[in-house]
């Protein structure tokens, strides 16, 4: 079975993922996208290093609700700011040192604070473990460091015990 | 179509319009290239978001069977859109960089 499945998340959104690609009409798209799902990952097998296991799915989809409604309330935000007189805004860089140790999950906090409205992550320093990122407009860069930690990285590493 | 399913299809379509044109009027507006970068990636996840809801709703009600494909469209582009933005930013960096140390 794991030889067969070495990432069996991976084929789960493969297989689903083809499903919602073809409608989910036919027998016949079903099991192409089961074949797929479970070709692609061997395959492409060496491009995944040891990706951690998903420990706490119930926390994960939890940690994309939040993610989700924050994409929202924030894209208000920034609207208001982006209309807003431009001379109060305050970007600013943010230097964000993480607790968690593990570049996947290291990739998706950096994701998700590129998708939430008003912050883009520039880098993961994976020697220092930072994450830096851009916020458009942080008059305390502290208080969203702390913010980010808290909302984001600390489901995160509960998610994949890391 | 039912009329409540149709008011949502415009509203969200409406939503998805609004925030794209909020991202351009970003792009225009803001000063520089890094608070600039803010406008259009957010135009991408709320405003093609809502657009991609409204056209699977609409075509789920009115054609038969479900309409997927469109999740799919926002799973490709939450995923490709950080990735974007960061490598911007990540060249805008380094180019800053080579310009201060010249």
């Amino acid at each position: 079975m794991k030889r067969l499945l070495p990432h069996p998340a991976l084929s789960a959104a493969i297989f689903l993922l083809w499903a919602a690609l073809s409608n989910a009409a036919s027998v016949g798209a079903l099991a192409v996208g089961a074949l797929l799902a479970v070709l692609l990952p061997a395959v492409t097998r060496r491009f995944w290093p040891d990706t951690p296991r998903l420990q706490r799915p119930g926390v994960a989809l939890r940690l994309a609700a939040r993610v989700a409604l924050d994409i929202v309330v924030a894209n208000a935000a920034v609207a208001r700011r982006v209309l807003g007189p431009l001379s109060r805004l305050q970007p600013a860089f943010v230097e964000v040192p993480l607790d968690l140790r593990d570049p996947f999950a290291a990739t998706i906090l950096a994701s998700i604070v590129s998708l939430t409205p008003g912050t883009v992550s520039i880098d993961v320093d994976q020697t220092r473990w930072v994450l830096s990122l851009h916020a458009l407009d942080a008059p305390d860069p502290q208080a969203l460091a702390a913010a980010i930690k808290a909302r984001y990285e600390a489901p995160l590493k509960e998610v994949f015990a890391c | 179509m039912n009329p409540a399913v149709e008011t949502i299809v415009s509203l969200l379509i409406l939503v998805g319009a609004a925030f794209a044109l909020l991202g351009s009027i970003g792009l225009a507006r803001l000063p520089d290239f890094f608070t600039r970068l803010h406008g259009p990636t957010k135009a991408t996840t709320l405003g093609v978001g809502a657009m991609v809801l409204a056209s699977s709703l609409h075509f789920s009600t009115t054609a038969p069977g479900l309409s997927l494909h469109e999740i799919a469209v926002l799973v490709f582009l939450f995923i490709s859109a950080p990735v974007s933005a960061h490598v911007l930013a990540k060249a805008a960096l380094h180019r800053q960089r080579r310009k201060d140390d010249r």
